[in-house]
Formats: C-alpha cells, sequence, structure tokens
C-alpha cells in the first residue's frame, strides 16, 4: 500500500517536472511550476517530512508565481 | 544550436549514466543506516524538551548552519535592492501622483476574496511560527506565510496601502532585527558560560508553548526575518513595475 | 528494483538541465534551474526515509517508535525558503539584462566589454 501511493506520487514529480521544462512560454509555466510545488508537497508528505512539505507548500503557491509574474509585468511593460 | 544540443546530448547520456549507477550503489531505499538520526529522535524529547525532533536539529544541534543559511536569505534580499535600484537614467514617480493606475482594475470578487484572506493568513502564519518546536513549522515556513498575508494586500488592489502598512523604514527594521536577534540570542549563550547558541533558556515541561528554551525564541525571530525579507522583495519587485520609469529626455 | 527510487533525482537533475541548455528566454531558464535544485531536496528525503517509519514528532506516539531521519530533513526545509530568495536575485538580474539589451532571448546577451 505504501509502495503504490509512492510510487504514484513519484511518478507524478517526474512527469511534472518533464512538463515544466516543455512549457516554453513563462506565463504557462509558472502555474506548471506550482503544480509541481504541488506534485512536490505530496511526495515529501508521503516521505514522512511535514515539515518540508509545508515549506515546499507556502513557497510554491506564495513566493514563486509572484516573482515570476511581477517580472515578466515589468518586461512586457518596458516592451510596449 | 544544433551543435550544443547534440553537444549536450552526448555528455548527458554520460552523466545520467554515472550518476545512475552512483545512485543504485546506496544503501537500500528505506534501509537508512546512520546512526545520527536515531540518536537525536531517542533524545531530543529528553535533552530539550521539544516534542519535534527537527526543530532542534535546525535551532540548536546544527544551530551555527541555520546563521549562516539566514545570513544568506538577508544577503539575497539586499542583492534584489540593490540590483533594483533606479539607475541614472531611469528616475522613480512618486506613488501618489499615479492613484487611478495604481489602483488597476482588479474586479470586485477579487478585492473581496483577497481582502477577506488576510486576517485567516496572518493568524495562521503566526502559529504556524510560534508552534515551531511542537509540530510541524518553524520561522522559515510560517515567514512565508506571513508575507502571503502582504502579498495579498497588493493583489487586493491596494497598492497605496500596501505602501503605508509597510513603510520601508519598518521593514528595514524588521529585517535588521530579526537577523540580528538570532545572533544575539547566541551570544547570550556565550555571555552565561557556555558555547555559542547554547540553549539556555529555561527548557520547560514537553508539550508546552513556553518550553525548549531558545527554539521558539529564535523561531519568532527567523519568522520575522523572513516575512520581512520576502515582503522586501516583492515590494522591491512592484515598484520596478509600477513605478520605475526611463526619464524622457 | 530496491533503489529505483532514486532514479527519480537522476531524471528531474537531467530534464531541468536539458531546460536550461536548450532554452530561449532566461524567466524559463530560471524555472528550470528550480527543477534541478527540487532535484537534490528529493534525494535527500528519500535517504533518510525509514521503511514503517514515521514523521519524527512525538507529540502523540511514545518516543521509542520507529522515525525516520530528522537531520535530512532539517537540512531540506531551510534550503527550500533560502532557494526561492536565490531564484529572486536571478529574476532581478534577468531583469537588468533585459534593460541592458532590450531581448529575453539567452543567444542575443553579448558578453559585457570595458
Amino acid at each position: 500500500m505504501t509502495a503504490a501511493v509512492q510510487a504514484v506520487s513519484m511518478l507524478a514529480v517526474g512527469v511534472l517536472g518533464a512538463l515544466v521544462v516543455l512549457t516554453r512560454r513563462p506565463e504557462n509555466q509558472a502555474m506548471v511550476f506550482s503544480m509541481y510545488g504541488l506534485a512536490l508537497t505530496v511526495l515529501f508528505l508521503v516521505l514522512q517530512a511535514p515539515d518540508v512539505a509545508l515549506s515546499e507548500l507556502v513557497v510554491g503557491a506564495v513566493a514563486y508565481p509572484v516573482m515570476i509574474f511581477l517580472t515578466l509585468a515589468k518586461v512586457r511593460r518596458r516592451e510596449e | 544550436m544544433r551543435p550544443r544540443l547534440v553537444l549536450f546530448l552526448v555528455g548527458a547520456l554520460g552523466g545520467i549514466l554515472l550518476l545512475a549507477w552512483g545512485l543504485w550503489g546506496l544503501p537500500g531505499f528505506g534501509h537508512y543506516r546512520g546512526p545520527y538520526g536515531n540518536q537525536i529522535n531517542a533524545r531530543a524529547a529528553k535533552e530539550r524538551h521539544s516534542s519535534s525532533a527537527v526543530a532542534p536539529v535546525v535551532f540548536d544541534y546544527r544551530g551555527f548552519d541555520t546563521v549562516g543559511e539566514e545570513l544568506i536569505l538577508f544577503a539575497a534580499v539586499m542583492g534584489v535592492i540593490v540590483l533594483l535600484r533606479a539607475q541614472r537614467e531611469e528616475h522613480e514617480e512618486p506613488a501618489r501622483l499615479r492613484t487611478e493606475e495604481l489602483s488597476f482594475r482588479v474586479s470586485e470578487s477579487s478585492r473581496v476574496v483577497a481582502l477577506a484572506l488576510i486576517p485567516p493568513t496572518v493568524v495562521l502564519g503566526l502559529y504556524v511560527v510560534v508552534h515551531g518546536h511542537l509540530s510541524p513549522g518553524g520561522g522559515f515556513q510560517g515567514g512565508v506565510a506571513l508575507a502571503a498575508a502582504g502579498v495579498l494586500l497588493y493583489l487586493a488592489g491596494e497598492y497605496l496601502s500596501f505602501q503605508r502598512v509597510y513603510p520601508v523604514a519598518l521593514l528595514d527594521l524588521g529585517e535588521a532585527g530579526g537577523a540580528g536577534g538570532f545572533i544575539v540570542i547566541g551570544l547570550v549563550g556565550l555571555f552565561t558560560g557556555a558555547a555559542y547558541l547554547s540553549n539556555v533558556f529555561p527548557l520547560g515541561i514537553t508539550g508546552t508553548l513556553f518550553s525548549a528554551g531558545t527554539i521558539p525564541v529564535i523561531n519568532v525571530f527567523v519568522g520575522v526575518e523572513v516575512a520581512v525579507g520576502i515582503v522586501f522583495m516583492v515590494y522591491e519587485f512592484v515598484e520596478q513595475t509600477l513605478l520605475v520609469r526611463r526619464r524622457s529626455s | 528494483m530496491s533503489n529505483a527510487p532514486y532514479l527519480l533525482v537522476a531524471w528531474l537533475f537531467f530534464v531541468g538541465l536539458y531546460g536550461i541548455v536548450t532554452s530561449r528566454h532566461l524567466v524559463h531558464m530560471i524555472v528550470c534551474l528550480s527543477v534541478v535544485q527540487s532535484s537534490t531536496y528529493v534525494l535527500l528525503l528519500q535517504i533518510g526515509w525509514v521503511k514503517g517509519g514515521t514523521a519524527p514528532l512525538f507529540l502523540d506516539v511514545p518516543v521509542g517508535t520507529r522515525a525516520v531521519d530528522p537531520v535530512v530533513q532539517a537540512l531540506t526545509l531551510t534550503d527550500v525558503v533560502v532557494g526561492v530568495t536565490a531564484t529572486a536575485v536571478l529574476l532581478a538580474l534577468a531583469l537588468q539584462a533585459h534593460k541592458r539589451s532590450g531581448s529575453l532571448d539567452p543567444a542575443d546577451l553579448r558578453p559585457m566589454r570595458g
């Protein structure tokens, strides 16, 4: 049972990691990266690490998308 | 582009084979052998009166590493501030002259939801910071959650309130206070005759809020520093996006 | 097949590296770098896992129960938060590069002169 849950979460992390790299537009990539952060949080929980899962959850939901979108907004504003 | 890709694929093939070979030679997955972790699990509650075994490792047994990590965070925030200052050919417009543009077109439902989420986020962040030695949490995680509350204020479209709640002087003070406070707590250990960062505050009863000596105090300082640091970085990026303009000449 | 989970680390590392090498946009490159960083977090936590072990928190369970390694968790949790601030520095650098050269394509960035 544990092995099945671990296998599924590791598979999800692997697939989403590849998807993050294959998404070329940074606006879309920020959202896919948040999903990847969620998959990582589930994997960390399955590996019995709730502290690390909490860190990854708040960072992936709050800090990363905000900074990426702000950078992209500034770049787009300069280009128009 | 093509030759670079071919070169990378050749190198990556060799690299991935070597890495897989190395990883295969690790002790079996699930058969952790190291004595250090088992010893800490057995002793952390007795020695430090903390029910989490991770918090004493971060702030007590290996506290010196955490001082270094916190200073990395501090330096990164300084780096962002320096990099995003107004350059010679740009100038920064005062925010009050651009009120209409700054309260940009946020839909009413987004504003209500964002504003309504701020108090629960602050309470949750404070809870996570203060209960670091009892349950999963601590300064780093709770600090980012508190920074989320600040970012929500900006997302609700209230840039001027964002600036008034977080004046730059207060942000500077908070960040310096957080980083400096951690270092000073370590010095308290020195003054009482023990080593730097020894746990010299009274250890209470395991499982209560006021236990584990210096660990909750350090958690509060780290939480303040991380929260203020991240809000400061977001503030710099927002200023760049909204206020810094090229000098029209 | 007992060490198969460790191969996820190698996969993530090289997928991220592939993204960095073939990137045409600096922000895309920075996010791929974050994927490479996350492979190290996964490796650390996988090393510490004990079969049948629980989380290293002893609020509800007695102290002697088998638990996973807390040291690697301590290393990883500060790592995650500091990693995001390092990414912020990289994003600020990308912004300045865009200001200087007008483009975010790594192939267009010239080495600095003078």
